[in-house]
């Protein structure tokens, strides 16, 4: 049956008389659905999708990190021999690309968002709810499919995540592991537009009375804004892939110079894709941590309009900025890149000083989520600042393809992991009913921002000593060794932080301590309704006025004004 | 819908005025040809929003006015599908489908059985109001 489903009444009207989540139109049977693998395989609830995703990306996360682990091995010794050459090759290629297209993208525009996003607006669903549920298998099958490359005689894909042409030819790349590699994304591209058009259309045509664009969640925001950059973005790269994949198979010449092709088109195809892509990536936990930052501050967010145009100008400038990555080419245009790169810092900058003015002056509770927030505040201040350097040509052309380069995304995604971290931390009482709990996070929480510093910072000095990335093996020099041993143990202390992530999530639901429906005293809608929601979500909603309607009835004495609203209060009192 | 539709027209015309900058300063077909079509993409929605706008009336939706109640939006949202197998056999018959690509066109024949049977399997669940 396909479910009609009325608008949720307010609470505090006195003509709708006693609130029946089952009144009206046949809910009934939600409440009696297929359960178990049946439940996972056919749901189209946005909460039961939007947990297959994050649990499903977190066990990315988990294979990625453990690829990881074996490289650093490796690492440790100048000439060791834990893995040959071409294992090398094929660990650092899908590390990459489990961690960019399997876990950071999918947890960040697909995982939390699909649960939250209706949530947060007073929705029922997502807009499309059998196209979300698409949108999931496209990923899952992609993901086996490139994971599968490693089951292949000639291995897993070896060119790098970016797989820059002539590289990725057939010539020098033969082997079903690279096809496996292309085809694999082309799924997960359409599965991330299917999640970017169910995005845009939940947040322009779902949103409860009163909640205005201007009151929506800052996290909601930039889902929208995440939502319209993966628009752009990931239909280059599956037309991008297409022509590799007719490249290699079907004899034209579009990335090969003896057939009047062009390799550096690749490079400003796949880049036109990938720069976007890391906001694709940032947005969603830049729009999380602004939530932790307000929750354990019992502030309303410092700067909201100014957290919103400095999401929108993020998203504007993110596709003049591509070929950033592309400065050593020599046929790129220096100051036009360069100029637009630093300019993407101004509203970054913003959005920092925003989170500090959150946390100013604020009742501040250090729990596990707020220290995550605040990890992540210093660790993407690092990224970020490297990345400034990186923008500036002389310098990129000095450290291009070095380890400085590799810790400065690492310094960003690691970032974004504490980010994650933090969300999860503060969202899973919502999704589950149930507490995390807090003195194995705070041990997590150290081993992961502790680890993640002493494997950043080694990094950036063996790049500045000139050590390249992607290398098996590196010269017998004892300070690249020194510091190529700090970086491994720092890869071992975040390792160890994952299993206390694990074991915290088995004690929790051993020991079921719970949550209640508001359980940190937040302030936007998803905790108004019950931990974990009913079936659609909402059986009445509160009134809204503000951006944070949950707090306004919660705490009728503490009502957050709107813009405007403030002088009047002045002048009435 | 103004204010979603200003938002895409803002960003349409924010990249075209940045494609007109980089394509004068800098010759480059690839980079000129892709900011074009982000214009597309930022013009063509903006436009739709803004026209379903005007057709209403210039009329603003409870969930666009500030001052709105929940009552206002009193009344059906919508039918919301229920649990549906068809997308997952769906997403295997694409994997089918770009496997075939990789080791071989025989793989073809379960993607487009799977792929078929599964747009029989929406087309019916829609029209009969849907179950597994």
């Amino acid at each position: 049956m396909t479910d009609v489903i009325d608008r949720p009444v307010n609470l505090d009207s006195d003509d709708q008389g006693p609130v029946n989540p089952d009144h009206g139109h046949d809910h009934g049977h939600d409440h009696h659905g297929p359960s178990g693998l049946v439940k996972w395989m056919t749901s189209t609830d946005h909460k039961v999708i939007g947990i297959s995703y994050t649990v499903t990306s977190l066990t990315m996360m988990i294979i990625g990190g453990a690829f990881a682990e074996i490289i650093r091995a490796q690492l440790v010794s100048p000439t060791s021999t834990l893995v040959s050459f071409a294992q090398y090759n094929e660990l650092f290629t899908m590390h990459g690309s489990v961690m960019i297209y399997l876990f950071v993208g999918p947890f960040a525009f697909a995982g939390l968002a699909n649960y939250l996003v209706p949530l947060q607006i007073g929705a029922p669903d997502m807009a499309f709810p059998r196209l979300n549920l698409l949108s999931y298998w496209l990923y899952l099958s992609g993901s086996l499919v490139m994971l599968s490359g490693f089951l292949t005689s000639g291995g897993a894909a070896n060119f790098g995540w970016v797989g820059y042409a002539p590289l990725s030819n057939v010539t020098a790349s033969p082997g079903s592991g690279a096809d496996l590699w292309i085809v694999a994304l082309m799924l997960t591209g359409f599965s991330a537009i299917f999640s970017g058009v169910n995005l845009v259309a939940t947040i322009f045509y779902l949103r409860a009375p009163g909640m205005t664009l201007f009151r929506m969640p800052i996290f909601t925001w930039n889902m929208l804004i995440t939502g319209i950059l993966i628009l752009l973005a990931f239909p280059i790269l599956t037309g991008g892939l297409v022509m590799l994949y007719c490249d290699r198979h079907f004899g034209t010449h579009i990335f090969t110079v003896s057939g009047g092709g062009v390799p550096l088109l690749w490079q400003h195809i796949f880049w036109f894709w990938g720069h976007p892509e890391v906001y694709i990536l940032a947005l969603p936990m830049f729009g999380m941590v602004t939530e932790v930052f307000a929750v354990f501050s019992k502030k309303p967010i410092f700067g909201y309009r100014g957290m919103v145009f400095a999401t929108i100008s993020i998203g504007a400038l993110s596709l003049g900025v591509w070929a950033h990555h592309m400065f050593t080419t020599g046929a790129v245009l220096l100051p036009f890149f360069s100029a637009m790169s630093l300019l993407i810092a101004v509203p970054t900058g913003i959005k920092m000083f925003n989170w500090i003015g959150t946390m100013w002056g604020g009742k501040v509770t250090y729990s596990t989520s707020m220290l995550m927030a605040m990890g992540f505040l210093f660790t993407f201040l690092v990224g970020g600042i490297t990345g400034i350097y990186l923008a500036s040509p002389p310098i990129d052309f000095f450290t291009h393809d070095t380890y400085f380069v590799v810790a400065h995304f690492h310094s960003v995604v690691m970032a974004l992991v504490l980010g994650a971290m933090s969300a999860i931390f503060l969202w899973f009482p919502k999704m589950s009913g149930i507490m995390l709990n807090e003195r194995l996070g705070k041990f997590q929480f150290w081993f992961l921002f502790i680890g993640t510093q002493v494997f950043t910072f080694p990094m950036y000095l063996v790049g500045l000593k000139g050590m390249p990335r992607r290398m098996a093996v590196y010269p017998n020099n004892p300070s690249w060794q020194s510091l190529n041993q700090w970086a491994s143990v720092g890869a071992l202390l975040i390792g160890i932080s994952m299993v206390f992530f694990i074991v915290n999530a088995l004690y929790s639901f051993k020991k079921r301590v719970p949550a209640g429906d508001n359980p940190w005293d937040a302030q936007t809608l998803e905790w108004y309704t019950s931990s974990p929601p009913p079936a659609h979500n909402f059986v009445s909603l509160p009134p809204i006025h503000s951006e944070r309607p949950t707090w306004d009835y919660n705490h009728p004495d503490h009502l957050s004004l709107g813009h405007g609203d403030k002088e009047k209060a002045k002048a009435g009192s | 819908m103004k204010k979603e539709s200003i938002l895409f027209l803002f960003l349409g015309v924010f990249w075209g005025l940045m494609g007109v900058v980089y394509w004068f300063w800098s010759r480059d077909v690839t980079g000129a040809v892709m900011l074009a079509g982000s214009v597309f993409l930022g013009l063509i929605p903006g436009l739709y929003l803004y026209y379903w706008y005007r057709r209403s009336g210039y009329h603003l939706r409870a969930e666009d006015r500030p001052d709105a109640s929940i009552e206002e939006g009193a009344g059906v949202i919508d039918a919301f599908p229920d649990n549906s197998i068809w997308p997952m056999i769906f997403a295997i018959g694409c994997m089918f489908g770009v496997l075939a690509l990789v080791f071989g066109t025989w793989l073809a024949i379960p993607a487009i059985a799977f792929g078929l049977s599964a747009m029989i399997g929406f087309t019916a669940e829609s029209r009969r109001g849907g179950n597994i």
